[in-house]
């Protein structure tokens, strides 16, 4: 681990500018991602400003109906708040499904949806890896891929050496939620405030895999708002594991149901939260049936690539991305008749 | 035959000696050693698979405030014994495996000596490395013989001949995955070199056994093993990898020497130990069965192919339970390796009966289904009444009772045809065979001490979790005829008597017969009313051999598993096992043992899997993360009986060793309830919904 | 870079300096000689540094000493005094909910951890209504004590004592 500076300042405004004005600076909330990765090699700081105590820690309604999450809420204030488990299920589930209960105690909700991937080679810095070291390679690429994506990637086995290769996975949980229920992020940064719609916090890898947000160097998370939702609206999440708990997800998908709408995310298979807009086009205004939900993800992973590589490859996520979306919404359904 | 013990002491459920620490966390294990101002070490791993280190420039690491050590290939003792190559630590700069130890630094702080042992910047000679395992390798070769002294191939009869000639054949290959140790205490040694004193070195390591541990380490470095203590009164958890030394212990020790009155601690980070502390090869097993239409055997064979390091070879002896199962007239065992560029593999919980219980009880649950024919019943008629493979008679073998009482406990006549669904749930269920041989170690001694009234054993034995602090009080007690309550066992230091290894679940069989021996000899020479610092010795050699019997713990498990109809998700609602393994020296503990060896099979059935990247040398998930052990909420109900069983012929406590047994046979259980709950057979482990989700409607 | 701060664990309070780089669990074992937190992974994958954190059951090995100053620890050594058990370590004992103890305190933490999260109404991952009342079922338990690994995999036993002891 690399020496760095700790700095604390007295307000989120110092902290920002702090960080703003060391361009080698992360901030340090839970600590849960950082501090894993500063013992890996793979963070490699000068300076840790820590604003885990400045930022907001507080859940609070706001007039439209919606809640604000404060950015120091952790993860299990938020699951266990009432107003998220009535309203917002599908956020409370998410959460519940990610990590433990010793995690959720101090993930919070401002660095739960900046957590990095956790795609081995990224975690390993004796291998190429283009998010970690831009330009290196991709090791991924007929690697181990069972926890890699198949949307979002432009072939099933993208050119290695290529610098924009990269075919990692986004691994909270949180975010797919927060994906399907068009969250608002409120950010601080050097030239004030700013609100993020949460679809567009994540990128793609495009051309730049060692980005994974739109944040720019010193903007701080310093909440996020829940929309409020129609009445009688119905969500859920789902999340599909090789272990019964404590394991990233192989697929999961958040699902909202109001009226005609619905609303898709799948989690584990794209380096964002992916909402399948596809399908919900095709789906908004009919009945949900098994059949149609089946059709409808057909065509939204009809572009999905599967990455083959030592111990079998990734392609079951598409047949279970799709079955797992059809057994989610039919239990959804199947509630609202009951 | 023997007189066994007559049970006061054994047989009572009595709670952990060590509990009360352990519960507060006061045990202290080895890296937890209180030392006076210790210096902390960090090891350099090769980055390649297989090549040399032409240079390793360590001018920034030793530049860093509180470095005190950097040893390399090229600056390291050179040590008096180099013939165990896992040994040869900085003895050249050849790689043989990535990950492989070429340096350490030792520093003030762990921080600094991680970031020094960073800052060193190496190059190297890259050749191409080769770490694939197939069954057409050219280079497969028989070893000369497999782990434990067990013949490499064992042919009786002609099974070609009878596979062409019977009602009914199986021929199938079926693979196990690697698989790592993983105790959760890492892999951790403190060392302290003071060259004027009586004893220059002393070891605080973690270890299955400070006297094989001090052997090697005596050797590696040309000391007498009276210059040399280890110390090891807890482990925390070992499964095998902690049975002998491996190379981190001989790195520890040498950078102690290299800082003579400074402890230096190093505990191997989780990453570190994919790579440096043994695993369970993969193994890939044909298996031939041919049979009549009752099911009887007229033929089984195994042919496996595995793998070794190049370096070092560990033959693991996978075919050999395929030698005394089941009674059949034509047998065949083989095993032949790989060598590979790939670090090496070792002992890993029930080392050949493990992965050997696999393929075998996979392959009769086949050709149950092929017949028609109950897998319970299967294997009842092919019970055998002598031992196949020696023909000599059981010591005791009721493998038959414990399928029959498995079966009633477990309502396994009530299972159905199979594909019967419960909701959104198929539900199946499966069953195996477990068995582990009932092995006696030659070298243990053990003494007993008398002082006001109470008793004081010693023997350098290992408690890893098993119990050993509480049940060697229990046998004690019992061949002393005094109260449990005033004996001490004293274990963990090689200055108490030579004790073997704690390995092959032989802890109890040897360590009890020396100190039975022990306590006969203290009440022949000093009465039952000895005198305050009377002492006497006993050495498990002394104690009566069991030659003529063939002596094996037998078991069988029962599993119920559910597959989600959707997802292909695999839950295990119910394991049940019951063992045959003797007489139970503290139930309490047993359970335990037992509970945690079928937990650990269903680990390996479900969830464990080294994913070793043949591209690059090295296991892909190799953390906690990415390499899953079963978690809390995959155990739902995990149920462990034993019958009761004599034994007059094992040893004079008439017990068998019961760590390992419980991990023989469990994936085959599940794998064939799998099968019975989804129709999918899946013949290499571990089974995870990719492998259903095609045979899902 | 050394930083000084203070931390109360178990009861008692200390004054140390540290690397910015240190963690709260070195900090314990390195430099307190209090090791009843135990080191598995070193990255918040196996649960066996579990102590109170304030208050909340976490993992130390995840923490910068620095960025906790002030903090008050609670260890499985600190649960009771010498001498005495709390009743989860009470009801470990009995139950036989360990083997080898190297996870053990974390455990034990975790568990008083998970007793009084269940007593605020927290939910889990296996809560069926999130809306209702949470039981102290065994698949409450199992969930809840996910995060702490056992090897040598006393689950079957850690499940009940944890039930004992929440019955009290």
């Amino acid at each position: 681990m690399k020496p760095f500076a700790y700095a604390h300042p007295g307000d989120v405004a110092e902290a920002v500018r702090d960080v703003a004005a060391e361009p080698n600076a992360v901030f340090l909330a839970g600590g849960t991602n950082l501090v894993d990765h500063l013992k890996l090699g793979i963070a490699t700081p000068d300076l840790v400003v820590d604003v885990r105590t400045l930022t907001s820690r507080e859940v609070t309604d706001l007039p439209d109906g919606g809640l604000r999450l404060g950015a120091a809420s952790t993860n299990s204030e938020v699951a266990a708040d009432r107003r998220v488990r009535e309203r917002y299920p599908v956020l409370a589930q998410a959460l519940l499904a990610g990590a433990t209960g010793q995690l959720r105690n101090m993930a919070t909700t401002g660095g739960n949806p900046l957590q990095r991937t956790r795609c081995v080679y990224f975690g390993d810095v004796t291998t190429p890896c283009n998010k970690r070291e831009p330009g290196s390679g991709c090791s991924a690429v007929g690697g181990y891929t069972r926890y890699l994506a198949v949307l979002g990637v432009p072939a099933a086995l993208p050119d290695p050496t290529a610098p924009e290769t990269c075919i990692a996975t986004h691994p909270s949980d949180m975010a797919v939620a927060l994906a399907a229920l068009d969250a608002q992020v409120q950010v601080l940064g050097p030239a004030g405030t700013r609100t993020i719609p949460f679809g567009e916090l994540h990128r793609l890898v495009g051309d730049d895999p060692s980005t994974d947000t739109t944040l720019e160097h010193g903007e701080l998370i310093t909440s996020i708002d829940l929309p409020p939702l129609p009445a009688g609206t119905r969500s859920s999440y789902r999340k599909v594991r090789d272990r019964a708990s404590y394991a990233y997800a192989l697929v999961s998908v958040a699902a909202v149901v109001s009226g005609d709408d619905v609303r898709i995310a799948l989690g584990g298979v794209a380096h964002k939260p992916w909402r399948a807009t596809r399908a919900e086009e095709l789906l908004r205004g009919r009945p949900l049936t098994d059949h149609a939900v089946r059709a409808a993800m057909d065509a939204e992973l009809a572009g999905a690539q599967p990455q083959p590589g030592v111990g079998g490859g990734n392609g079951f996520k598409i047949p279970l991305a799709a079955r797992t979306v059809v057994a989610t919404l039919r239990e959804l359904t199947s509630e609202a008749t009951r | 035959m023997t007189d066994l013990l007559e049970p006061r002491a054994i047989g009572q459920s009595l709670v952990r000696r060590d509990g009360e620490q352990k519960v507060r966390g006061t045990a202290t294990y080895a890296f937890e050693t209180p030392v006076e101002h210790p210096a902390y070490a960090h090891p350099v791993q090769a980055t390649i698979a297989r090549g040399r280190v032409t240079a390793m420039d360590t001018a920034a690491a030793q530049a860093l405030d509180g470095v005190l050590a950097v040893l390399t290939p090229f600056t390291a003792e050179r040590l008096a014994s180099v013939e165990d190559a896992e040994y040869a630590v900085l003895q050249s700069p050849d790689v043989a495996f990535r990950g492989q130890l070429i340096g350490v630094v030792v520093a003030e702080t762990s921080e600094v000596a991680r970031q020094a042992a960073d800052a060193i910047a190496v190059t190297y000679a890259e050749q191409p490395h080769d770490s694939e395992l197939r069954t057409d390798r050219p280079d497969l070769y028989a070893p000369e013989q497999v782990n434990a002294g067990h013949p490499t191939d064992v042919v009786d009869g002609d099974v070609e001949a009878a596979m062409r000639s019977a009602e009914v054949t199986v021929d199938h290959t079926y693979q196990t995955q690697m698989l790592h140790n993983n105790p959760i205490e890492p892999h951790a040694t403190v060392a302290l070199w003071e060259p004027g004193a009586d004893v220059p070195l002393t070891l605080w390591d973690s270890t299955q056994g400070v006297h094989p541990d001090r052997a090697a380490v005596s050797e590696v470095f040309g000391l007498d093993e009276e210059q040399v203590r280890v110390v090891c009164p807890y482990v925390g958890g070992g499964f095998g990898s902690k049975g002998n030394p491996h190379a981190n212990v001989m790195l520890t020790t040498m950078a102690a020497r290299a800082l003579p009155g400074r402890p230096v601690k190093l505990a191997l980070t989780r990453q570190q130990m994919f790579f440096l502390t043994g695993y369970r090869t993969p193994t890939i097993q044909r298996m031939q069965l041919a049979a009549d239409h009752r099911g009887r055997l007229q033929a089984i064979a195994i042919d496996v192919v595995e793998q070794t390091s190049k370096v070092k070879e560990f033959a693991e002896q996978t075919g050999v339970p395929t030698r005394m199962m089941y009674a059949s007239p034509n047998r065949r065992s083989t095993h032949r390796l790989a060598p590979l560029d790939v670090p090496i593999p070792s002992w890993m919980r029930a080392p050949g009966e493990c992965p050997g219980m696999f393929g075998p009880e996979v392959a009769l649950d086949e050709l149950a289904v092929e017949l028609g024919i109950d897998p319970v019943r299967l294997r009842i008629v092919n019970e055998p009444e002598v031992d196949p493979d020696t023909g000599k008679p059981w010591s005791s073998r009721h493998l038959v009772e414990c399928l029959r009482d498995g079966a009633h406990r477990f309502d396994w006549d009530s299972r159905g045809p199979g594909r019967r669904r419960e909701g959104d749930w198929f539900v199946g269920c499966g069953v195996a065979s477990s068995v582990y041989p009932t092995m006696r170690q030659a070298t243990s001694t053990a003494t007993v001490r008398h002082s006001n009234g109470r008793y004081t054993v010693e023997i350098g034995a290992a408690d890893l979790g098993t119990g050993a602090w509480t049940i060697l009080p229990q046998i004690a007690a019992d061949a002393l005829d005094a109260d449990v309550a005033d004996v001490e066992v004293r274990i963990g230091d090689t200055r108490y008597p030579t004790a073997s290894v704690a390995g092959g679940s032989s802890g109890t069989n040897t360590w009890g017969s020396a100190i039975v021996q022990a306590a006969r000899e203290f009440r022949g020479k000093y009465g039952a009313d000895p005198r305050d610092g009377d002492e006497a010795s006993g050495d498990v050699d002394q104690a009566s051999p069991n030659e003529d019997h063939a002596a094996y713990a037998f078991g069988a498990q029962f599993a119920e598993v559910r597959v989600h109809a959707d997802t292909g998700e695999i839950r295990l609602p119910r394991l049940l096992g019951v063992f045959a393994c003797g007489r139970i020296i503290n139930p309490r503990t047993a359970r335990s043992q037992l509970i945690g060896g079928m937990t650990m099979g269903m680990s390996m059935a479900l969830h464990e899997n080294s994913v070793f990247d043949t591209r690059i040398g090295q296991v892909a998930n190799h953390d906690l993360a990415e390499y899953h052990i079963s978690v809390n909420a995959d155990v739902q109900q995990i149920e462990a009986h034993w019958l009761d069983e004599h034994d007059p012929y094992v040893n004079v406590m008439g017990a068998k060793g019961i760590g390992e047994i419980g991990i023989t046979g469990t994936a085959a259980a599940v794998v064939n309830a799998v099968h019975h709950a989804t129709g999918v057979r899946v013949r290499s482990l571990p089974v995870t919904l990719d492998k259903l989700l095609p045979g899902l409607p | 870079m050394d930083a000084e701060i203070s931390l109360r664990v178990d009861g008692e309070s200390h004054r140390l300096t540290v690397d910015t780089r240190t963690t709260l669990l070195d900090a314990l074992r390195e430099r307190l000689g209090n090791t009843s937190p135990k080191k598995g992974c070193d990255h918040g994958q196996c649960g066996a540094c579990t102590v109170l954190l304030d208050g909340q059951r976490s993992l130390i090995c995840l923490a910068l000493a620095v960025a906790h100053d002030g903090a008050e620890i609670t260890t499985a050594d600190g649960l009771a005094p010498a001498g005495e058990l709390h009743p989860v370590q009470q009801a470990f004992l009995e139950q036989d909910a360990f083997q080898c103890g190297y996870c053990t305190p974390g455990q034990v933490c975790s568990a008083v951890g998970v007793l009084d999260e269940v007593a605020r109404g927290w939910p889990s991952h296996v809560t069926e209504d999130l809306t209702g009342d949470v039981e102290l079922s065994d698949a409450e338990v199992s969930e809840r004590m996910s995060g702490n690994l056992c090897r040598c995999a006393a689950y079957e036993n850690i499940t009940p004592a944890v039930q004992q002891a929440g019955a009290r």
